[in-house]
């Protein structure tokens, strides 16, 4: 029966993604990618092949994260506006299991958006590449979900809410490379402010998931995945996920509807 | 006031008691995991990346989405930065420099009135204790500066100096000086670098040579400051005293 619940609202908030017509945005950009990859083909004097699939991955993994982050954003807000979570939270539903379906919802379009994405990559790189690119990418995007959610609970606004997104996705991704200048500056110093700006980005990681290493384009270009490499990723998502899911609940739990 | 009230949220959040146990607990546990998860992970290490082949000059054109200025000073800062990356330190004398130059090349036929690349050619990649990389990086200057003569004179005036004085090659410096004596005409090309040429056909005992040089300078009309002809005059006064005084 709990399941049930949850599952009810997970299909709901998946039929409302495609009634929104995202699936058919999807379809097209990847189209799109995928003409424009052929262009930079024809343009690269050398490597057109290594040129298409990587400029191709790029675009579609920024795509698919700015798309599932603004559409899990907005279509909270309109729940909020539309009084969809008093509504729902009305019923004999616990607030988790309101949780737990939209999470679910959003979690199985984000994982045929990917799913898509590498749909188009097969012309360029082997299956079983793809398929590693592809579970990658699945993952970062559920990350992207549960944080969209979070930050929609916390901030309550979307352009807020999509900007604390977009900033932690660009600082997950860079902050290995921070770590790395931080501890190597130009002028060797062992200043004070040179330690503490060392302990603020290490403080940093410490909180932030390794996107880095998820979803890399070296597996494509270069053949170079293998499980051993997703095994740490695994676990990572589901760690981050559990901390997100428990900040996400913590805010939910004491929303005053 | 108002201002402070704007801040605060539209409704009051509840007590943290009205949050379950359970959730607290997951949360306290996912922070505490990734934690540790991150502990465990070996810390990053840093590798340095090659300079990679420049690309078509239409790609650039293409990804510069129409503003190939702004991408040229973005490439050039890119490039300077290139021995600085997170954790390594390259030395400039590791780089290669036919990719240096194929860059710097490609940044000067997207802002073809850029300073910067030349400059950075003839002042720092020039300046690594390697003469072979010298020599190849201040000849690429001097092949670029036929481009644009009155705006690069500059760095093949650099070039000369350093021609002359770090690899004491007399000859290369003398083509070097010739070449902005001769191609840089413009009126905001300075005396000292017309009349170089000059002094070091005087340094390389070539008198006869100096002085031909100085009376063409004078004669060509393109020295018009009072004070350079006069400097100019004396100049050939004496190197014509000088091989009086040589001759046998």
């Amino acid at each position: 029966m709990r399941n049930s619940k949850i599952s009810i609202i997970a299909f709901y908030t998946f039929l409302e993604a495609t009634r929104n017509r995202l699936v058919w945005l999807v379809v097209g950009f990847v189209v799109i990618g995928f003409g424009l990859s052929q262009f930079v083909a024809e343009i690269a004097i050398a490597e057109s092949a290594s040129f298409q699939s990587s400029f191709l991955a790029a675009v579609l993994r920024f795509f698919a994260v700015f798309t599932i982050a603004l559409f899990v954003i907005s279509s909270m807000v309109r729940e909020f506006d539309d009084k969809g979570l008093e509504l729902v939270l009305s019923l004999p539903i616990p607030r988790y299991h309101y949780f737990l379906g939209k999470l679910l919802g959003f979690s199985v379009l984000a994982i045929m958006t990917a799913l898509f994405c590498g749909l188009v990559l097969l012309v360029h790189a082997p299956p079983a590449q793809v398929a590693f690119w592809v579970f990658s990418l699945s993952c970062e995007l559920l990350i992207i979900t549960a944080l969209s959610l979070l930050c929609l609970f916390t901030l309550h606004q979307v352009t807020l809410a999509l900007s604390a997104v977009m900033a932690f996705y660009l600082l997950s991704r860079s902050i290995e490379a921070m770590q790395l200048m931080a501890h190597n500056p130009i002028i060797d110093s062992d200043s004070l402010t040179q330690r503490i700006i060392e302990g603020f980005v290490d403080g940093v990681a410490y909180l932030l998931p390794d996107l880095a290493r998820f979803t890399s384009t070296d597996w494509l270009v270069y053949h170079t995945g293998s499980w051993e490499e997703l095994a740490p990723l695994v676990v990572q998502s589901a760690v981050y996920l559990a901390l997100l899911t428990g900040a996400a609940l913590f805010d939910l739990y004491r929303k005053n509807l | 006031m108002k201002v402070l009230k704007l801040w605060q949220p539209q409704t009051r959040a509840r007590s943290v008691k009205f949050v379950p146990v359970p959730v607290l607990v997951l949360l306290a546990a996912g922070l505490a995991a990734q934690v540790i998860w991150h502990g465990t992970r070996a810390p990053p290490s840093a590798t340095a990346s090659d300079l990679p082949v420049p690309p078509d000059l239409d790609a650039l054109r293409l990804s510069s989405l129409g503003d190939p200025v702004a991408t040229a000073k973005m490439l050039m800062l890119w490039l300077q930065a290139h021995d600085n990356q997170p954790g390594v330190s390259i030395p400039f004398r590791k780089l290669p420099y036919d990719r240096l130059a194929g860059w710097l090349e490609r940044i000067l036929e997207l802002d073809p009135r850029g300073q910067y690349p030349l400059l950075a050619a003839s002042r720092i990649y020039a300046a690594v204790n390697d003469e072979e990389k010298q020599r190849f990086i201040l000849d690429f200057v001097y092949r670029k500066f036929f481009e644009d003569p009155n705006r690069r004179w500059p760095w093949l005036a650099h070039a000369a100096i350093v021609a002359k004085h770090r690899f004491d090659d007399l000859p290369l410096a003398l083509t070097y000086a010739r070449a902005v004596s001769n191609h840089a005409t413009g009126p905001d090309v300075p005396n000292w670098a017309r009349d170089m040429p000059v002094v070091i056909l005087e340094d390389m005992g070539e008198l006869e040579a100096a002085t031909v040089m100085a009376g063409y300078l004078l004669e060509s009309g393109r020295v018009t400051a009072p004070h350079e002809r006069r400097y100019l005059m004396q100049k050939l006064e004496e190197l014509e005293r000088r091989q009086v005084g040589a001759a046998p």
